[in-house]
């Protein structure tokens, strides 16, 4: 939507300088949120068919977003996985897979020809200092970019807000709209109506009236906090932990300054002085 | 050039017709050549209020069809030369409006009008989404409630998303414009409405008027005669300010207070 813009920001800015001197690739260890996808059953009937299903009720969340499967269960019941078919499966329903946790020595196998990058744990190690174009057996978990998602439409935008983008909406956001800040941050500088909706991985801030919802750190992170101007939402949700302000606002609250903040998996209110 | 304006508000029964009834002549009446299209395909109601229902010989569907031109199909208003009214048609469904159809109509009244006013149904399904698509302007009609003030943020999110100037990027986005209707000073002073402030703050755009409620709308809409002809309701006097303001004129908010009402004219009940 033209409404909104985002902060596009660069990854290797460095990339762009004149050559002398600058090195041709800058290598860090970095820390990313990944989803993982645990297998129940080999049948990517079925997986396909619950998977589609969960996508549904958050529709969006998830587009293109990078998932490890995880096939702990599999390799206990000691059933195979077809790899191939599988990536097909997820990018059909425009997830990108990018590695495999807990498969046995053949899933492992199968799972590498099939392009993915195998995980350990849920530990995250650092980058060792040379980085592989193929997947190597045993590659310490992360970062590695995902592939490209199969070209779309849409695939400009959403290599676009992969970065920490902000997203900042400068116009009201009406009933039955709902804004989603993919990766970051989102600002909106005009009134939130009842009944719309705005979302973001990471905080969100809204310099006039919150009439709508507003869900911050949805991918899970609880650090993210809600500020806004002025407190008249329906609901509040930061990290899935929610508050619906069913009959109206607490009257200490209600249209003043405040924050949201989770801690210890409680959603508090606080004003802002 | 033809302004394309659409007279809209989500829910129903707030007034759109009439409204629509009373801008297109009003703007007829101060020498624009204005015609006006109901776009309620199925629940044709434009030409009751306009008074002009035994005339209806083809509609806007025949003319989407090819079935009658443009000119078997509009019908001049009994009262003014400069405008014209095109029905909806009473037995065909909503599936008839495309939007290269309508599109293709639009332009043709272009050519020889000033002002299209485009009648939209209630809802948010197609009818209604195809009397914005080609809108230049929109008048949100809104009663001081919540549940209208509600489907009127749904309606201007659509106008913002859906109309060709927000899908094609390249014009301004439509000007939109907030008509206040059913409006009563006295139920607000005592809590049962919504406020003016109350409705312009939470939809957040220009006031274009305020339409006080008057059993007069309700006689004129009967009798098929709009009120604006009526220079004594205040209502017609408040679409004629309406008309004004639409064509960039600075009139002040008319009837807006609670009136003290003189014991003679509380006795006699005007």
């Amino acid at each position: 939507m033209k409404t909104m813009s985002n902060t596009d920001q660069n990854d290797n800015p460095d990339l762009f300088l004149p050559k002398e001197q600058k090195p041709a690739i800058d290598l860090k260890g970095s820390v990313f949120t990944l989803t993982v996808l645990r297998l129940q059953s080999n049948d990517l009937a079925d997986v396909e068919r619950e998977l589609e299903e969960r996508l549904a009720l958050g529709p969006r969340f998830f587009e293109d977003a990078p998932i490890v499967v995880d096939v702990e269960i599999l390799k206990d019941q000691a059933l195979e996985v077809d790899f191939p078919a599988l990536v097909e499966v997820l990018r059909k329903l425009r997830l990108v897979p990018v590695g495999l946790r807990h498969g046995s020595h053949d899933h492992q196998k199968a799972a590498l020809g099939a392009g993915f990058a195998l995980m350990k744990g849920g530990v995250i190690k650092d980058l060792p200092s040379v980085t592989q174009p193929a997947p190597k057996a045993e590659k310490p978990a992360k970062p590695k970019k995902p592939p490209p998602p199969p070209p779309t439409a849409e695939t400009a935008e959403s290599t676009d807000v992969k970065a920490k983008a902000t997203k900042v909406i400068y116009q009201p956001i009406r009933s039955g709209q709902q804004i989603y800040a993919r990766g970051g941050d989102l600002i909106v500088m005009a009134a939130v109506n009842a009944g719309a909706e705005i979302v973001a991985d990471g905080n969100i801030h809204i310099y006039a009236p919150l009439r709508g919802r507003a869900l911050a750190g949805v991918t899970g992170d609880t650090k993210a906090r809600i500020f806004c101007q002025h407190m008249d939402a329906e609901l509040v949700a930061i990290a899935g932990h929610y508050r619906v302000f069913e009959d109206q606002v607490p009257p200490e609250y209600q249209s003043k300054a405040v924050q949201f903040y989770l801690d210890d998996e409680q959603l508090n209110i606080s004003l802002l002085a | 050039m033809a302004k394309v304006i659409v007279v809209t508000s989500g829910k129903g029964g707030v007034g759109k017709t009439t409204t629509c009834a009373n801008i297109a002549t009003g703007l007829a009446q101060r020498e624009k050549k204005t015609v006006v299209i109901d776009f309620d395909i199925g629940l044709r109601n434009l030409d009751l209020v306009m008074g002009c229902e035994r005339r209806v010989v083809y509609d806007f569907v025949n003319v989407l069809q090819g079935e009658a031109s443009l000119k078997q199909a509009l019908i001049r208003d009994k009262r003014s030369d400069n405008l014209y009214v095109l029905p909806a048609s009473q037995t065909r469904d909503k599936d008839a409006l495309t939007q290269e159809g309508v599109g293709k109509v639009l332009d043709e009244l272009k050519e020889s009008f000033d002002f299209i006013v485009c009648d939209s149904p209630a809802g948010i399904e197609r009818g209604a989404v195809m009397a914005l698509y080609y809108a230049d302007e929109a008048v949100v009609v809104t009663n001081p409630e919540v549940s209208s003030v509600r489907d009127s943020d749904r309606i201007l999110g659509i106008l913002a998303a859906k109309s060709r100037r927000a899908e094609q990027g390249e014009e301004e986005p439509i000007k939109e414009h907030l008509l206040i209707t059913r409006y009563s000073p006295r139920r607000v002073s005592i809590g049962e409405m919504l406020s003016i402030s109350d409705v312009q703050e939470l939809l957040g755009i220009p006031l274009i008027g305020v339409i006080p409620e008057s059993e007069s709308v309700l006689q004129a809409s009967n009798s098929g005669i709009p009120v604006i002809h009526n220079e004594k309701s205040i209502s017609g006097q408040a679409y004629t300010d309406v008309v004004a303001r639409f064509l960039g004129e600075n009139k002040p908010m008319r009837f807006v207070d609670e009136e003290k009402k003189s014991l003679l004219s509380r006795l006699f009940g005007t």
